[in-house]
């Protein structure tokens, strides 16, 4: 590298191939799902597939117990979102500006439901409602859920303030607006992006959890705690195919779509899983 | 000046809103602890409580033979983690979460050095979007996509057989620690496992930190005469460490509790996260299950402590 | 005339840092007035103290007689134009000029009739559709002053309005804007480092230094008479002239200050005092030139009238002979 040499010089050949190899391993098994949902083939482990078909994703579309589980993940994520961006969004208007002691012990306790392996934050929880006498149901995985989704929001919208210049809160209360008309003509447009895909993260991680939720759901099952049971029937292996298709597919679209609305910051993945 | 039409006074908009604005107004600390209060109470119930009152119970006793929990204190618990069988769930997770973290770091840095210093634009673009994409696929559905690629009859086997490698693969599972009956039930299946989910966590961190090195020092390292290979020693790779280290936190946390994947993949043996499932569940002995998640939980806080001293945090 | 503005031994304390140290101030009804300083002098402080964003640590904030210390800001009859003119993004031009009038929840019509008349007012006119990321520069300037303008402020206040814009559009906009409080006779009280800025547009000037006001005049009273070494030195160019040399032409053992065009090259004349030095440097400047001479170790800048060519120029080192009025002489105060 000579002093002036351009920015970008052109990647040696093996750093290429690795970089773009290990790309596509983590791709693989996406593919092979994707390539699997078709198959023909019953025992669907075997390698290359026999044949095209889309009879699986009928069969997918008539389990009962397979619907429950999606509408109930859909539930506890609507629900857990919302709690996550309500208080996540007041831990950041708290936190985003100005230093005081504690705000680093205030930042640490909101990652740790993330950053602490789930089977911690799934056996406390557990635990915790056996002694308090609530029985493991809706309310008790939308409460774990909540708990761990709050970050996501809060990295988002922290982010985003942070990049507000505080003089256009000055101005608005310089035009006669208090503090509430200000938040609501002022603060909130310019955190719509940031809520958004805060909220649609915080939807896919309650959508997908499944450590936490297995301590914390008791009979009831979530998609993924379906997907893990299906993981014992090989007969049914067929519409597990699609239905882990049908999985990854349906978050992808919102995941990218949150990607878009935070494009040129670092916001998308604070800490997210 | 617009002059006709008077202009309401400026107290027009009263109301409960506007009072309790003035009232905050100029308070800065008690408007930051009504903002916090919600998020703190919840946290600090839901949360820190039943943390504590976790850690709190791996002091109760477990009566085998009633298979219930009584509150009278023992350090039994603790005691039985250091048993042999115990300990060797301990170690043997110690161990996996060890290995997954290097292998992810070496994969990672490549893939992250590549996106950052040679990508450009919309290829940078679509290489962020690339990693980012498996990150949030579903957890489950890549454990389960895993099972199916490793199987007897699968694609792993299918390329290695074409590829004429068998007897290589064969050697590999032979081994003492690392091989087992077939890749999906060897620990060699699952360390592979392992990697691959928690590979995008490595990369990111990572990435975020190389970017953040100024091309200029690179350009100032070349200019005083050091070699390629010498600058990226001396100058990028202390640098990109915090990065390295931040995405270690996950790898290593997440390997530590983890208890799908090894049911899922590889060969018998208890992880420390399979131990605190059937402990609780079917056995009900939650103290011991409380007892071996303080073993997480220290090491963890441990490795927070180490991460923030060599600059992690600031890579978050 | 009655006051708008009163501060009375007001401060401001970061901690250890004291941002403004007992600062007291009247504002009549209806001036322009400056306050002018370096950065960090503590006059964007004050300004932001009279607007309420930041409470005084001491001292009280009077406006039109009413003491407005605890205030919030939509509380006083008083608005601001932003240095960074902090328009809403996200709203258009004719919404943000109309903000102030729709939190007080005038109709739409009549929000919208008083707010087109307020950008035709800063020339303007059919703007209102446009968002403030289509503007230039001196656009969203004008726009940030109708958004004031039109809530019809008694006091408004600008804090470095014209920082950012190019010397031709800053010169236009000073005329205009000294036009526009002359026809609306509102008060306006005017934030700048630019000292220029200060003098040619102004009523009054405040003078602050480390946080403290060292003079309050009119320009051609803080031309003439600075009463600080500071003063001397920021208002234009200034000769300080101290210890022994200050002794010797002036008589008393305070410092004085003399403008360099008061003084002339050559013999002095009755009432006038002379020195003798060596000339270190000569720089054109147009109509003038800058001569720096070397007077006993103090350095001088003269400036002498005449073309390029006209005047013999003797090498650097030669003695010069320097001669002013003893009038001209300024004395200030001790530097403290």
């Amino acid at each position: 590298m000579r002093s002036d040499a351009p920015a970008r010089a052109p990647a040696p050949w093996w750093l290429r191939a690795l970089a773009w190899g290990v790309v596509a391993f983590l791709h693989l098994p996406i593919v092979v799902v994707a390539i699997y949902a078709f198959n023909t083939e019953e025992s669907a482990f075997s390698f290359p597939p026999k044949g095209f078909t889309l009879r699986w994703f009928a069969a997918a579309a008539e389990r009962a117990d397979l619907l429950q589980a999606v509408f109930l993940s859909a539930r506890v994520a609507l629900v857990a979102t919302a709690v996550a961006l309500v208080l996540g969004t007041l831990a950041a208007l708290a936190l985003a500006r100005g230093r005081f002691p504690g705000r680093d012990a205030c930042t640490l306790v909101f990652v740790l439901p993330i950053a602490l392996p789930g089977i911690i934050t799934g056996i406390a929880l557990l635990s915790a409602f056996r002694i308090g006498g609530v029985d493991p149901g809706f309310s008790t995985i939308a409460v774990g859920h909540a708990t761990f989704c709050v970050v996501v929001v809060y990295n988002n919208v922290v982010a985003r303030l942070r990049r507000l210049p505080p003089s256009l809160v000055e101005a608005s209360m310089d035009l006669g607006a208090d503090a509430f008309q200000t938040f609501r003509r002022v603060v909130l447009p310019q955190l719509a992006t940031a809520l958004l895909a805060g909220g649609i993260l915080a939807f896919g991680l309650s959508f997908d959890e499944i450590i936490v939720t297995t301590f914390t759901a008791g009979h009831e099952q979530t998609l993924p705690i379906w997907l893990l049971g299906q993981l014992g029937r090989p007969r049914d292996v067929p519409v597990t195919n699609v239905v882990a298709l049908a999985v990854m597919l349906a978050t992808a679209l919102p995941i990218l779509s949150a990607w878009w609305l935070t494009r040129g910051t670092e916001d998308v993945t604070g800490l997210g899983r | 000046m617009p002059d006709g039409g008077a202009l309401p006074p400026l107290a027009a908009r009263a109301g409960p809103l506007r009072a309790i604005s003035g009232a905050l107004h100029g308070r800065r600390a008690l408007a930051l602890l009504l903002l916090l209060a919600p998020p703190l109470l919840w946290f600090g119930v839901v949360y820190l409580g039943s943390l504590l009152a976790l850690v709190w119970q791996s002091g109760y006793t477990f009566d085998a033979f009633s298979m219930s929990v009584t509150p009278a204190r023992t350090w039994a618990n603790y005691r039985a983690l250091l048993e042999a069988a115990n300990l060797d769930v301990v170690l043997r997770t110690l161990g996996m979460a060890g290995a997954v973290t290097i292998a992810c770091a070496l994969l990672a840095f490549p893939v992250a050095y590549y996106m950052a210093r040679h990508a450009t634009g919309a290829l940078k673009g679509f290489l962020y979007v690339a990693v980012m994409l498996p990150m949030w696929a579903s957890y489950i559905v890549k454990a389960y996509a895993w099972t199916v690629i490793l199987a007897k009859g699968g694609l792993v086997y299918w390329v290695v057989e074409k590829l004429g490698l068998l007897a290589p693969l064969e050697w590999a599972l032979s081994l003492p620690v690392v091989g087992g009956s077939s890749l999906s039930t060897s620990n060699l299946g699952r360390f592979l496992v392992f990697t691959y989910v928690w590979l995008p966590f490595m990369i990111l961190p990572t990435h975020a930190a190389i970017e953040r090195v100024p091309e200029s020092l690179l350009q100032a390292s070349a200019d005083l005469g050091a070699r390629p290979a010498q600058t990226f020693r001396r100058v990028l790779l202390p640098l990109a460490f915090p990065g390295v280290v931040a995405g270690s936190i996950f790898t290593f946390s997440l390997t530590l509790g983890d208890y799908i994947i090894p049911q899922l993949v590889g060969p018998p043996g208890l992880y420390v996260g399979s131990m605190v499932y059937t402990l609780q569940g079917s056995v009900g002995n939650v103290p011991l299950a409380a007892a071996f998640t303080v073993v997480p939980i220290l090491i963890v806080g441990a490795y927070l402590v180490l991460a923030r001293r060599l600059g992690a945090f600031d890579a978050l | 005339m009655s006051t708008a503005v009163e501060l009375v031994e007001v401060s401001r304390h970061y901690g250890a840092v004291r941002a403004v140290d007992r600062v007291s101030l009247a504002i009549e009804d209806g001036e322009f007035f400056s306050m002018l300083g370096p950065s960090g002098s503590g006059k964007t402080t004050c300004l932001r103290l009279v607007a309420g964003f930041e409470p005084p640590s001491a001292g009280r904030i009077l406006l039109h007689g009413e003491d407005a210390s605890r205030r919030p800001p939509y509380e006083r009859d008083v608005n601001t134009v932003f240095q960074d003119y902090a328009l809403f993004p996200h709203l258009t031009v004719m919404e943000n000029v109309a903000y102030g009038l729709a939190v007080r929840g005038v109709p739409r019509r009549e929000r919208e009739r008083q707010a087109g008349a307020a950008l035709e007012q800063v020339a303007l006119p059919g703007y209102g559709a446009r968002r403030p990321g289509q503007l230039s520069g001196g656009q969203r300037q004008r726009v940030a002053l109708a958004r004031a303008l039109v809530n019809r402020p008694r006091v408004l206040l600008l804090d470095e309005p014209l920082g950012a814009l190019d010397l031709k559009l800053r010169e236009q906009m000073q005329v205009e804007l000294k036009g526009l409080q002359r026809r609306l006779g509102i008060t306006f009280v005017y934030v700048t480092h630019d000292q220029g800025e200060a003098l040619s547009m102004s009523d009054r000037v405040a003078v602050f230094h480390r946080g403290r006001i060292e003079q309050v005049d009119t320009p051609r009273a803080l031309y003439a008479r600075p009463r600080t070494v500071f003063v001397a030195g920021f208002v234009g160019t200034a000769n300080v002239i101290d210890g022994a040399l200050a002794r010797r032409v002036a008589g008393g053992a305070r410092p004085v200050s003399v403008r360099p065009e008061h003084i002339r090259l050559g013999e002095p004349r009755e009432g006038e005092v002379g020195v003798t030095g060596r000339l270190v440097d000569v720089q054109f400047h147009g109509p003038t030139s800058r001569w720096e001479v070397d007077v006993e170790g103090t350095l001088l800048t003269v400036s002498v009238p005449g073309l390029d060519g006209e005047l013999p120029r003797p090498g650097a080192g030669a003695p010069v002979g320097l001669a002013w009025p003893r009038a001209a002489m300024v004395e200030l105060e001790p530097a403290a």
